[in-house]
């Protein structure tokens, strides 16, 4: 992993005048582009404290000359069509349930293609990681009358159950388990302990950094899908953020202050996770692309 | 076809390991219960079976139906729904191959930008610099915002009459009326910048991770063999590349060609239906106006494009592999 290995230019850097110009110009590009990269989302921060005229005047203002809380006092009213606070719980909801069902069914699934023995493993791992690759659109509309089946359309539950099962989480989590030394297992196995005691006291508290990876990157993808839930969620209580963003861009226009407070609403979850768990989110997408 | 292509590609470092984990299997297992592998599969398979495997097959059952959400009867049509899809003139066949142009045009403008800038962003931050870590999280944070916000966000942005954009155009002295989110061509450039600033970190991280499991004693070697700078990269870094390379291509044209969430709030399919994307499109037939067989039909010739993409992929690599 990136933090792991060694830097490939071990050279100490700017060790003649030349490089150390050189390393000058690279570092001033670096910071230029982060601070285009953060741009926008500093705007989307200052717009969601401005008064509406403010907010689309030109010349543009960083720091709101006139601060209101006027954006978030309108999203933060749950009577309205447009209940933000109930859809930042609603999605917290949906994402931590999400999450939980995805570690609760994988995680074992895993285990058992990692290292049990039985009849039709390998073609149920080869059907599994084959649907990695099958394009989600065909999904939709049948698991939409499945859903609706179930009597789960408009309901959280909608938004929860049908994507848990990711080839992606299960790939990962296997990858893991195989690289286990076995003596431990073997170990317990002759102190008499069978499989789930070996599998809940020995397995799992040694994958606490593979299982983060898999928690936090369900967490998000759960948090910012867009298209299932904009169309099996409809009522205004019902909804998640990120259909209620568009559903709020829809009803308020040009009222930029109100749309962005919901934009950093919907951010600011994701950006603490972010902060915190960079490591595992990281470490997950590199791993699914250098080894998957 | 390509799913088992690309499993294979997939699991192609297991085989050693299975074949120890199946030696000492067969010695725990003496005397344990032969349910308790099925017992650890049970709840995956569940949710599995329920809501990917069936809905593949159940999702050409009903593109062979004339299959409306809101009418009683759905009468089985057999292969006219695609049919209709390859004839020129039908109700569906204009407005879904316009929607897969839209696409198209997309991906065909996104995806070369986003394989290149990041692999010149990871070969400049794989330099050893002080802070790497520090501009490897900037440059990925967009990444963790969902498609909802850069869409909001960016159509703010992107007003023509007061949008951030226009003005600081209207402060270099350019023009400060340009009509993003309504006019071609601009529109491609408002779908297509957003993307790259959403995505760009993703395949940066993947691009850094690949570079450092090239081995430190290739460029070593290379060096010793008074390779240039422009050689090493050449002879070492693009080779040993290759698997990741080919990973970010496939990824980044199939998450191309899915989009959904940036035509959606920033053009929203304008100006006319003309950037109004596949995903948009068959969603909106099947979902909103219910006309299920017909959309099902849609999504399975969309996925059949892009498996045929995806299988020219890896034909490309491995041809240049030989």
């Amino acid at each position: 992993m990136a933090q792991a290995t060694a830097p490939v230019d071990v050279k100490p850097a700017g060790s003649s005048p030349r490089q150390r110009v050189k390393l000058i110009l690279s570092y001033l590009a670096l910071i230029l582009l982060t601070l285009v990269f953060a741009a926008p989302l500093l705007w989307m921060l200052s717009t969601s404290f401005k008064t509406n005229p403010e907010a689309i005047r030109w010349p543009l203002t960083w720091i709101p000359r006139e601060f209101t809380l006027q954006g978030y006092s309108e999203i933060f009213n749950t009577t309205s069509q447009t209940p933000v606070l109930r859809w930042l719980i609603n999605s917290l909801i949906s994402a931590f349930a999400h999450t939980a069902l995805v570690l609760a069914t994988a995680a074992p699934a895993a285990y058992a293609l990692a290292r049990m023995h039985f009849r039709g493993k390998r073609i149920m791992f080869a059907i599994i990681i084959s649907t990695l690759f099958i394009p989600h659109i065909i999904l939709i509309i049948p698991n939409y009358l499945i859903v609706d089946m179930f009597g789960w359309l408009d309901t959280l539950l909608a938004v929860i159950v049908p994507s848990v099962p990711t080839a992606l989480y299960l790939f990962l989590l296997r990858q893991f388990f195989v690289s286990l030394p076995r003596e431990l297992e073997e170990a317990a196995l002759l102190d008499g302990a069978n499989r789930y005691q070996i599998f809940l006291r020995i397995i799992l508290p040694l994958s606490k950094a593979p299982l983060a990876t898999v928690a936090v990157l369900s967490f998000l993808q759960n948090w910012n899908d867009l298209l299932w839930p904009v169309y099996v969620l409809f009522s205004p209580q019902n909804l998640t953020l990120q259909p209620g963003l568009g559903r709020l861009q829809g009803a308020y226009e040009t009222e930029y202050p109100i749309i962005m407070a919901g934009g950093v609403l919907a951010s600011i979850p994701v950006l603490i996770v972010f902060i915190f768990a960079q490591r595992y989110i990281i470490e997950g997408i590199s791993r699914s692309g250098v080894k998957g | 076809m390509t799913t088992g292509q690309i499993g294979q590609a997939g699991t192609a470092p297991p085989p050693p390991a299975e074949k120890a984990a199946r030696r000492s299997d067969s010695g725990d297992f003496i005397g344990s219960n032969p349910l308790t592998p099925y017992v650890f599969m049970a709840p995956y398979l569940v949710l599995f079976v329920i809501f990917v495997l069936a809905p593949v097959v159940y999702g050409f059952w009903i593109s062979l139906h004339n299959y409306d959400y809101l009418l009683p009867g759905k009468p089985w049509v057999g292969l006219q729904n695609y049919v209709d899809l390859f004839t020129p003139g039908s109700t569906t066949s204009g407005p879904f191959w316009n929607s897969m142009e839209a696409t198209g045009i997309f991906t065909l403008l996104s995806v070369p930008l986003l394989v290149v800038i990041p692999l010149l962003l990871a070969l400049i931050l794989n330099q050893g610099f002080r802070g790497r870590t520090f501009f490897r999280a900037a440059y990925f944070a967009p990444y963790v915002l969902g498609v909802a916000v850069v869409g909001v966000l960016w159509r703010f942005l992107l007003d023509p009459n007061v949008g951030a954009v226009n003005f600081y155009l209207g402060q270099l002295g350019l023009r400060d009326d340009i009509p993003w989110t309504t006019a071609k061509p601009w529109v491609w450039a408002a779908l297509v910048g957003p993307t790259l600033w959403w995505t760009l970190g993703f395949n940066t991280v993947i691009y850094l991770a690949g570079l450092q499991d090239i081995p430190r004693d290739l460029y070593d070697a290379a060096a010793v063999d008074g390779a240039n700078r422009w050689q090493r990269f050449l002879n070492v870094t693009l080779p040993g590349l290759r698997p990741v390379l080919l990973f970010v291509v496939v990824v980044t044209v199939l998450l191309s060609a899915n989009v959904f969430g940036q035509p959606l709030l920033i053009t929203q399919g304008a100006p006319g239906e003309e950037t109004t994307s596949a995903i948009m499109y068959i969603a909106e037939t099947g979902l909103r106006q219910f006309t299920m067989g017909s959309a099902a039909a849609m999504s399975y010739v969309l996925a059949l494009f892009l498996m045929l993409v995806s299988i020219a992929n890896f034909a490309f690599f491995r041809q240049r592999e030989e």
